[in-house]
């Protein structure tokens, strides 16, 4: 039975964006100050660090979730997805990106990240959302710049056009 | 806002969970889904010595829906709950409440077990349990046990579950045919804890109402019949009894009144689906 | 060609600016590569820091020890009052009273949350299990919060120096209003008590300090949003001439609405411990303590009087405003009581004005810049009034404000008290408004749902939206005396610097500090514009570094100046340059200047576009041939524009203020319809009508507007800063200070009608702030509507409307005692009581309680108890409900004793998740059967962090603490032993000896 001790630091090893990687922890470092700190993706933001802001949502496994609420030792293993891997390339934005730029989705862009991968994640599995589920799914997240509305016009376009990118594929 | 340091135990199966606990007692604490306790060990609210992650455990990741009932898991999030087939047709209530409690986001890692353990007043799951006759399967490294929820609630925070224990698994029994069920709930804002929180069973001439977010912990009431005149005054005994309290969400009164309009309209609803 | 006629410069194609451009600045923000303070990375070596705060609303700090905490291995040091005061002064205070204001608390703590030591460490995590070990002893005192009762005789003083809490006290009178309500036939009144509410950013503080020995300077990186007149007021602090402070700002910021000028204090507290320690210190401030103790608005009692004709005609307006600006009179305040003086008549003509203003400091956070700076608290009276106006008169609202708008023909129209409205057409904006908006169909439908005796409302506001601030109109708080010996202050300078490279590309500077408002991409439409190139050709930083920029106090981002001024002043740099690039062009294509059109990337003749030189070829010329520049020219590599507005002048000796230079107009429209279920309140449409004169970019503009809606919405429906009578700080987390989400918002309808400023560049208003201004007044109009209220307090709750909505209440039951005993509005103590039958005789119970040895076993948790005289005990106890753990000290001390028969029972507990104290009366009354009945009822109070977080928990939590001692008293009378029984026992007992608590 692995024990981590408190105040050492121990080896945890996970795929970020594709890529193996690892970082060396106490037990009580959350998964968002991993992140940013050792790992350098500083795209997930940290906003209130109590799970309630939504700055910082991740994909753990292909599911949302707050990396302040967890533990980087307990990701040992997983797929984790940041809004480091949404692009499709550098110089590209994907589909959600664009929209979020065509429709005014964000301004200071600090909530952006992590509204960015609910809405992935929510759009995979949702691919016909409407505004009221729309709503109900970013209820998750603050932001104190857009007042949501270019939000979710923002969702709407992207899942529009996803749709549109699977029955032309 | 960093919490203080632990130990963290990666338990592979039940037995070391349970031993676990054995040996530390009230300095170790289950760590499942996480979305109740991070917050406190980031505020440093609480400062267990040790947290034994019980998610990489297969037996509590059972998941099952038979005849008899529902059997959740410790290991079980809210989401896998709410991806479960037939939910809404088998368990209605469970279906209606789900998208009450916290957000997507938070509903994907907390567990159903996590949030009857943490037993907040206001919480949907431990009403629902209530509600619905759930039981909660408790082990320790001597024994297992089982208790009704009503038993299992004990106050604000506070279960029957001794120090050695854990929730092992809840149980919710499948609703008789012709049962209807109905859940509501106010809150401030949309995922945010319940102000109050109706469910009511309507089963054949047995009416009842649980309510969660006004005392120390869910309660649960039988009462009259929709169109029996003797309802009203029912429900304004069951609000008085249920001592609400003013905070900073709402009023005693405003909680009192919403017991009142709130359960009624549960009841209506719950009778109404009554095949 | 000249300033003045720029928008076909670009050679007849379609200007860029006006047009909905996507923005530059989103590609990197999508894409996780924001560069936010907390993504820079930080110099190697560098220590952080976290600060530990007060427990208390108000106490004497009687002493602080560190040591434990400095033998954690990796801790560097411990920073105290001491350590900062003897490296600074105090932070400039701006009133002339005997005050001060320093970055952490000194002799004692005036709100919660106050700055009392700075740990500084090897990392956060570190940092804070320090914290932990730093035992600070409090001597708690009365606290102050409500800003009448701070001015009472007898109220707690918080600052000595002042000998009460009255900081400011100006009274002023413009026109005659004393003869108009004398000549009035009505007289009409609102009394408002305006709450605390605060932007809350979602990126928090952050600083990062270093200082160099060598030089004897200090460089700070933090997400500030100026004002840079504070960079003053840091440098004084730091005891430094300005060119010893360097203060830069990183590129991107997480928002900030005003809340970010508030890191300033922390930048001295960061550059001393960066001194102190040798070594780059940095700071994020976390969640809980920007709750706490960031900044937040003020809030403000104001009664406000109109002297009105029969016809609804205001003549004189009456005001008398108690400004409370928590703890400490911070810079620049008392600034938000004033940023609206010259407003005060707000969007009607009314010549007969006065105003007292009062500025108070109570044990509440110090306040800031916040969205809106004066203006919610300005029209959420002003606008009550002219409903109640309406209805005391049987007026349509509508009616009112017809009467009383400054008419179309009267701009510029100088007000009362001094504001130059630039431009407008009032009248006609709020009628498109009326029509757009399909207020008819709003009235029909108000009409049926009353008829079918549904709840429905309709508000109204009509707002003057001030932009860029006078830096002068904070000195209307001296007397003109005070101003003259100060020195003129005015102006409000904005500065742009425009430059071409080697290669003729063209790059923009602006000390505009953006958090998120696309300044880059506004700024590249209007150069291009000038210079007839594409908005992507161009470049724009707005990060400011004070050692290299051009700056002047007024830069930075605030008081909606960036598209009246920034955007202006770029658009004068770059007209600058063009000018000189058309001279240069000129003689090589054999033409005037004035011949000389810039378009497509080219210098051309005009009317001939064959004539023609690339635009790089002309701009890149001042690097490579400046012999071949016109003569007597000075180049054209660079031009930096500071503008000012003249219109912005001083104060006058009548005290007569233009406070901001241009002035929106808005006029809202809200349907509301309340639940009769639940007093829920649903908003059927809003509708908000603005005239910002030039649009530059309308999707910005809408942004600016949908997010400043929904801030006011907040403002208006949920957001409260709300403190317990204790000073406690109940709102700190963002499951108890509550933002809109998705949900909550609803969708707004936005309206324009364009008045260009004829006193900007660009014709341009700002628009940012409106919506808070107007929307939580037009919200409170509706409800009250709705329900035919006389008075509104926001936040506008369903628990609030409860009593409006719902019909009487029933009696309680007589097994139902009263449950929660009657607090004044708002109060929330926690109280109750419970009682126990015991088997044991009274004195038995008796000599339990006045026991060290048998009181050790019923306090909960105890570890020991030491007696300190008969009757007065401490002890070290563990206390918690479910996983919620603390240590505290505990004192206990019984007063009043009648043996065997009753005495009270005073605790107080101090422990790192917070502090309580509470106060009840033990009676012991035998029984027949030679048992003994305990009664108990208590008051207490509990602060400190788990008031903060656990709120909604507190009472049930105090209930179950206090339920344990007496329960274990019970018991032990019993023979229960010693034993602390689980709570399920307890309740058992308790059911089994008929016992409630």
């Amino acid at each position: 039975m692995p024990r981590l001790s408190a105040g050492a630091r121990h080896r945890v090893r996970f795929a970020l964006n594709g890529r193996a990687v690892e970082a060396e922890v106490e037990p009580r470092t959350t998964l968002l100050d991993t992140l940013r700190g050792p790992l350098a993706a500083t795209g997930t933001h940290a906003g209130c660090e109590h799970g309630v802001c939504g700055a910082c949502t991740i994909q753990v496994d292909g599911s949302m979730a707050r990396a302040c609420l967890m533990l980087a030792v307990q990701v040992e293993g997983a797929s984790i997805r940041t809004v480091e891997g949404l692009a499709p390339a550098p110089d590209r934005l994907s589909v959600l990106q664009e929209a979020f730029r065509e429709h005014h989705g964000l301004q200071c862009g600090f909530c952006t990240p992590g509204i960015l991968m609910t809405l992935d994640a929510y759009l995979r599995d949702h691919p016909s959302p409407d505004e009221r589920e729309l709503r109900e799914v970013l209820s998750g997240h603050l932001c104190r710049c857009t007042g949501y509305a270019p939000i979710l016009r923002a969702a709407l376009a992207a899942a529009e056009r996803l749709r549109e990118d699977v029955s032309h594929a | 806002m960093k919490p203080a340091s632990f130990d963290y135990v990666r338990a592979e199966d039940r037995k070391e969970v349970l031993d676990v606990l054995r040996r530390e007692g009230t300095e170790a604490r289950i760590l499942a889904g996480g979305q109740s306790l991070m917050p406190m060990l980031a505020m440093r609210l609480a400062r267990p010595g040790v947290l034994v992650d019980v998610m990489g455990v297969p037996e509590f990741r059972i998941l099952s829906d038979d005849a008899a009932g529902l059997t959740i898991g410790a290991g079980v999030r809210q989401a896998a709950l709410g991806a479960l087939p037939d939910l809404a047709q088998r368990h209605p209530m469970l279906a209606a409440a789900l998208p009450w409690i916290g957000h997507a986001q938070t509903r994907s890692r907390g567990t159903v077990c996590g949030s009857v353990a943490h037993a907040d007043p206001s919480a949907e799951i431990p009403l629902l349990l209530l509600a619905l006759g759930g039981e909660v399967r408790l082990r320790s490294h001597r024994r297992a046990r089982s208790l009704p929820a009503g038993e299992f609630f004990t106050g604000l925070m506070n279960t029957a579950k001794a120090e050695n224990e854990m929730i092992d698994s809840v149980f919710i029994p499948a609703a008789k045919p012709g049962v209807g069920q109905a859940f509501r709930e106010i809150g401030r804002r949309h995922g945010d804890y319940a102000i109050v929180a109706c469910a009511a069973v309507a089963d054949g001439a047995v009416l009842r109402l649980a309510v969660g977010g006004v005392a120390d912990r869910p309660m649960m009431r039988s009462l009259p019949q929709p169109g029996d005149p003797t309802l009203e005054e029912a429900l304004d005994a069951f609000a008085w009894d249920l001592g609400a309290r003013d905070d900073l969400h709402a009023t005693a009164r405003y909680r009192r009144e919403l017991v009142r309009r709130l359960g009624r309209a549960t009841i209506e609803e719950a009778a109404r689906c009554r095949a | 060609m000249n300033a003045e006629a720029p928008l076909q410069a670009n050679g007849g194609t379609a200007p860029w600016t006006g047009r909905s451009l996507p923005r530059v600045e989103d590609a990197a923000l999508l894409t996780g590569r924001g560069r936010y303070i907390d993504d820079l990375g930080a110099p190697p070596g560098t220590l952080h820091a976290a600060i530990l705060r007060s427990q208390h609303g108000h106490a004497r700090i009687e002493s602080i020890d560190a040591t434990r905490a400095l033998a954690l291995p990796g801790v560097e040091a411990v920073l105290t009052r001491d350590d900062i005061q003897a490296l600074t002064t105090s932070l400039v205070v701006g009133v002339k009273a005997p005050v001060e204001c320093w970055p952490i608390a000194t002799d004692r703590v005036r709100y919660m949350g106050e700055p009392v030591a700075v740990v500084v460490a090897r990392d956060r995590y570190l940092a804070e299990d320090a914290m932990d070990l730093i035992s600070v002893r409090y001597a708690p005192l009365p606290p102050v919060l409500d800003p009448r009762a701070a001015l009472a005789p007898d109220a707690p003083v918080l600052h000595e120096g002042l000998r009460g809490n009255l900081a400011s006290d100006r009274s002023f009178r413009y026109g005659d209003p004393e003869a108009a309500f004398a000549a009035a036939p009505h007289r009409v009144s609102v009394v408002i008590d305006y709450p605390r509410n605060a932007c809350t950013p979602i990126e928090t503080y952050g600083v990062v300090a270093e200082y160099e020995p060598g030089t004897q300077s200090y460089d700070i990186l933090a997400n500030f949003q100026g004002p840079f007149s504070i960079h003053a007021v840091i440098a004084r602090a730091l005891k430094v001439p300005g060119n010893r402070l360097r203060l830069r700002t990183p590129r991107d910021s997480g928002g900030s609405f005003g809340v970010k000028q508030g890191v300033f204090p922390y930048m001295v507290l960061m550059a001393a411990a960066s001194r102190i320690t040798g070594r780059p210190v940095k700071w994020i401030e976390d969640r809980l303590e920007h709750l706490a103790a960031s900044t937040c608005a003020t809030n403000r009692a104001t009664q406000l009087d109109a002297a009105v004709e029969a016809d609804g005609r205001i003549t004189a307006l009456a005001w008398d405003q108690i400004e409370d600006c928590g703890a400490h009179l911070r810079a620049p305040e008392p600034a938000t009581l004033y940023r609206m003086h010259g407003n005060m008549t707000g969007a009607y003509a009314v010549r007969n004005v006065s105003i007292r203003n009062r500025v108070v400091l109570t044990n509440k956070t110090p306040t800031g810049l916040n969205r809106g700076f004066g203006g919610p608290q300005v029209y959420f009276a002003l606008e009550r009034l002219v409903q109640r106006i309406a209805l005391e008169l049987g007026l349509d609202p509508l009616e009112v404000i017809r009467r009383n708008l400054v008419p179309a023909d009267a701009f510029p129209y100088r007000s009362a008290t001094g504001a130059l409205l630039d431009s407008g057409d009032y009248g006609a904006a709020m009628e498109a408004a009326l029509r757009d908006g399909g207020h008819e169909e709003l009235l029909r439908r108000r009409d049926s749902a009353r008829a079918a005796g549904r709840f429905y409302g309709i508000g109204y506001a009509a707002v003057v939206e001030p932009s860029v601030s006078n830096m002068g109109y904070i000195s209307a708080v001296l007397t003109p005396a005070e101003r003259k010996r100060a020195g003129p202050k005015n102006g409000a300078q904005a500065t742009a610097t425009v430059s071409a490279d080697p290669l003729g590309a063209i790059s923009v500077q602006v000390a505009s500090v953006p958090q998120g408002q696309g300044h880059r991409t506004v700024l590249a439409q209007v150069v291009a514009d000038v210079l007839g190139l594409r908005p992507e050709e161009i470049r724009v930083t707005s990060e400011m570094d004070t050692a290299k920029d051009a700056w002047s106090i007024a830069s930075g981002n605030y008081a909606s100046r960036f598209a009246p001024a920034v955007a202006g002043a770029a658009h004068l740099a770059a007209t600058r340059l063009r000018d000189k690039l058309a001279r240069i062009a000129a003689s090589g294509l054999n033409l005037l200047p004035e011949e000389v059109e810039f378009a497509g990337g080219r210098v051309r003749a005009r009317g001939n576009p064959d004539n023609a030189l690339p635009f790089a070829r002309v701009a890149s010329a001042s690097h490579w041939a400046p012999g071949t520049l016109p003569p007597e020219m000075e180049g054209g590599i660079r031009e930096t524009v500071f503008w000012t507005p003249p219109e912005l002048t001083a104060p006058t000796e009548a005290d007569e203020v233009n406070s901001s230079l241009c002035h929106g107009f808005i006029f809202d429209i809200c349907a509301v319809e309340i639940d009769p279920a639940t007093a829920g309140i649903r908003i059927d449409r809003y509708v908000t009508m603005h005239d910002c004169g030039r649009v530059l970019h309308p999707g910005m503009v809408a942004g600016q507007v949908t997010g400043g809606f929904a801030h006011a919405l907040g403002a208006a429906l949920y957001e409260e800063h709300a403190y317990a009578p204790d000073g406690s700080f109940q709102t700190g987390t963002f499951a108890d200070y509550l933002v809109p989400t998705a949900t909550e918002v609803p969708d707004l309808r936005i309206l324009h009608h364009e008045t260009p400023s004829p006193f900007t560049p660009l014709g341009a208003k700002g628009v940012g702030e409106g919506n808070c201004m107007s929307t939580p007044v037009c919200i409170a109009n509706a409800v009250a509507d709705a329900l035919g209220l006389p008075s509104i307090t926001l936040p506008v709750t369903p628990a609030r409307l409860a009593e409006h909505v719902f019909p009487p209440e029933s009696e309680p039951p007589a097994r139902v005692r009263p449950t929660t005993r009657p607090t004044a509005t708002g109060q929330r103590g926690l109280s109750g009581e419970g009682e126990a039958v015991v088997d044991a005789p009274p004195q038995v119970l008796w000599d339990i309680l006045f026991n060290p040895a048998t009181l050790q076993a019923i306090v909960p948790g105890a570890h020991s108890v030491e007696r300190l005289t008969d009757s007065h005990f401490r002890a070290e106890v563990t206390l918690g409900v479910g996983p919620v753990r603390g240590r505290y000290v505990v004192e206990l001390e019984l007063a009043e004793p009648v043996p065997p028969r009753s005495v009270v029972l005073t605790g107080s507990a101090e422990g790192g998740l917070g502090s309580g104290q509470g106060s009840g009366t033990v009676t012991l009354e035998p029984t027949p059967e030679g048992g003994t009945i305990i009664r108990y009822h208590y008051d207490a109070a509990v602060g400190g962090k788990v008031a903060a977080v656990g709120g909604r928990l507190l009472d049930g939590a105090a209930r179950v603490v206090i339920g344990q001692f007496f329960t274990a008293l019970a018991n032990h009378a019993s023979g229960g032993g010693a034993k602390r029984l689980g709570l399920l026992a307890w309740l058992r007992r308790l059911l089994r000896t008929g016992g409630r608590a």
